[in-house]
């Protein structure tokens, strides 16, 4: 059994959901997290808020970039579960099911966890 | 108190391959880096180095692409999870990541329960 | 109260308290010592009492007794010479040996005892074993009866457990403020284990059963009522044995055999149990820590409100989505997969049931035949056979079989 990460993309953070959008995104989010930890392959997770003005990225030790109308920063992560799947192509179908995909220009990444070995 | 997330990118395709020693330095100044944050106490979760010659992108209508997601140059390394009194405290802390030191960044955010 | 009922049932309450107070005062080492003086103090009673008549404080008489036992023991061997004498070495004034059979003292040993006992180095069994003879004054018996097994395994699995005990040095004592929470997590492993145990027991005696309910109940009070262990994680675990065991008695028919949730005659439904659970869920709910025990009692909460409405399974699937990130069971993904159907459909229901792959689960076949009963009734026979030839008591296969000619 290997760990996937599923890194979850949506195109445009800013544009304001409404509230019963937010909630049926939750719903959906939280069915298909517990459809994947019903099949017992579930590692972790994290969800992270809408709210896109807040991301802040460090370019170097002093240089410190902020997501703004004209920010560098194109891709939006809204979250990330850690999945145990035998194969990449096994993590590439609990992507499919993840409800950010509703959204035309999002997308799900899937990445093999490495062997812990102390590097980033 | 908050977790905030710190994800890693770097151009990692644009590096030229460590020496052993190299790699192995480079591995000692990230156990070196966490551990000092594990010593403060605000050291969350560890997180984990995704690999990166390999991965795939889905998209809408079972759309499946290869390679990590390459819609801008740099790509994910990894991730930790880290708790601080702000956003300015979590900075400082992203700051002193070995991964700025190859021209990479630290994407930091906010963690909320999902 | 007669001589015959009187003295198990002083055995059931009496019992475990005197050994832990001595166990306390002398240290694990000395359990079997302890252990011998309450069971001799029994056994002194039984022949008084038999003689003469029931003492008009019989509690009040074992403690004397008891009392004496212990102090004659204590003059009469070493023990006086490596402990006391050590005290008084270490000139502690003491002039007398004392025993302190106070309520307080009583209370604290045996929760003491209780950490000690539910210690991670002792395999589960025997720490609920150990618990079941010294916590809860169990007979080896008894004991035997509810884990279906034999009077030498049981003592040979309790041997075994004091030794670890004694090896490993166990100190009978709370464990400091840094720890608690995580002992307290094995405690409440076991304490639930005792529960379950007594729940689903496939033992036939159905007394027995409600008693290891009930000694897991009062347990957990224990921890409640002491302010040192009173924790949220505390109040919800106690909450959620409260809220299954309001439902006992409407559990099993008159032959014994199990009846479903759907089929229950509510009116069996202890309501005094079920505010109890309510009560303690409410204390739970405090802090910002969820342990699998909140979702579980949140769950069992809802399990006692017998309308059938759509947000009530929206609510457990919810429950059920953040239980099984927690920990994984496949009970668990049944349930959740059953309340899924409720609050979404019963075609997704199919899909998701379908890739749980559950195949030699009994109960996976009987969700995925009751899944498919309105929607396609050759799948729906074809699940209940299949869950048929997995099951292995009669009532289970009986009630598969109801289920099967139900479809016509």
């Amino acid at each position: 059994m290997e760990e996937f990460a599923l890194i979850m993309r949506h195109e445009d953070g800013k544009k304001v959901a409404s509230p019963e959008q937010i909630q049926t995104w939750m719903k959906q989010t939280m069915d298909w997290i517990g459809g994947i930890a019903a099949q017992g392959k579930f590692v972790s997770g994290t969800g992270l808020p809408f709210d896109d003005a807040k991301t802040v990225v460090a370019k170097n030790a002093n240089k410190i970039v902020t997501n703004g109308p004209f920010g560098e920063i194109k891709e939006t992560i809204g979250g990330f579960i850690v999945v145990k799947a035998n194969t990449v192509d096994e993590a590439v179908e609990f992507a499919k099911g993840c409800p950010v995909l509703q959204g035309d220009g999002n997308s799900v990444e899937v990445r093999k966890i490495a062997r812990a070995d102390g590097m980033h | 108190m908050e977790n905030y997330l710190l994800v890693y990118r770097a151009e990692y395709s644009a590096m030229p391959k460590a020496t052993p020693e190299q790699a192995e330095a480079m591995t000692k100044r990230w156990m070196d880096w966490i551990a000092g944050i594990n010593s403060q106490n605000k050291l969350v979760d560890r997180g984990n180095r995704l690999e990166n010659t390999t991965g795939k992108v889905v998209k809408p209508n079972n759309v499946v692409t290869n390679g990590p997601f390459a819609e801008i140059k740099e790509s994910i390394g990894g991730y930790s999870i880290i708790k601080a009194k702000s956003y300015i405290e979590a900075m400082e802390i992203a700051k002193g990541c070995p991964i700025l030191s190859v021209g990479g960044n630290v994407e930091i955010r906010e963690v909320s329960k999902l | 109260m007669n001589n015959t009922e009187l003295i198990p049932h002083l055995f059931r309450t009496e019992y475990r308290k005197i050994v832990s107070v001595l166990c306390k005062r002398f240290g694990f080492e000395q359990i079997e010592i302890a252990e011998d003086i309450a069971s001799e103090t029994f056994l002194t009673a039984y022949q008084v009492w038999s003689l003469n008549s029931i003492p008009p404080n019989p509690v009040a008489w074992l403690y004397n007794v008891a009392k004496n036992k212990a102090k004659n023991q204590l003059q009469r061997n070493h023990l006086f010479n490596s402990k006391i004498a050590a005290e008084l070495k270490n000139n502690l004034v003491v002039t007398e040996v004392e025993i302190d059979l106070s309520p307080k003292n009583i209370n604290d040993s045996q929760l003491q005892m209780m950490f000690a006992i539910c210690h991670p180095s002792i395999p589960a069994e025997a720490q609920i074993g150990l618990s079941l003879r010294i916590l809860c004054g169990f007979g080896i018996e008894e004991i035997a009866d509810a884990f279906l097994s034999n009077k030498e395994t049981i003592n040979k699995r309790l041997f075994r457990a004091k030794e670890k005990l004694r090896d490993e040095k166990i100190k009978i004592e709370f464990p400091h403020e840094t720890e608690i929470n995580k002992r307290l997590e094995t405690v409440l492993i076991t304490i639930y284990l005792l529960f379950t145990e007594g729940y689903y027991s496939v033992s036939q005696n159905t007394l027995i059963r409600k008693d290891l309910c009930f000694e897991a109940i009062r347990l957990c009070n224990m921890l409640v009522e002491n302010e040192a262990t009173n924790k949220p994680q505390v109040n919800a675990l106690l909450s959620l044995m409260y809220f299954h065991a309001s439902r006992f008695d409407a559990r099993i028919d008159k032959n014994g055999e199990p009846v479903l949730y759907e089929e229950q005659n509510t009116n069996l439904w202890d309501t005094d149990l079920i505010s109890k659970g309510a009560y303690f869920l409410n204390l739970s709910a405090i802090g910002n820590k969820i342990s699998k025990y909140h979702l579980e009692a949140a769950i069992a909460y809802y399990n006692t409100q017998k309308e059938d409405t759509k947000q009530k399974w929206e609510n457990i699937l919810q429950l059920y989505n953040q239980l099984l990130q927690l920990e994984y069971s496949p009970i668990a993904a049944l349930n959740r997969t059953f309340a899924l159907s409720r609050a979404n459909s019963k075609e997704e229901a199919i899909h998701e049931a379908e890739k749980l792959k559950l195949t030699t689960n009994h109960f996976y076949f009987m969700l995925l035949g009751e899944l498919y009963t309105t929607i396609d009734t050759k799948k729906a026979k074809l699940n209940f056979n299949k869950a048929l030839v997995l099951a292995k008591t009669t009532s289970d296969k009986k009630a598969i079989q109801n289920k099967i000619s139900k479809l016509g």
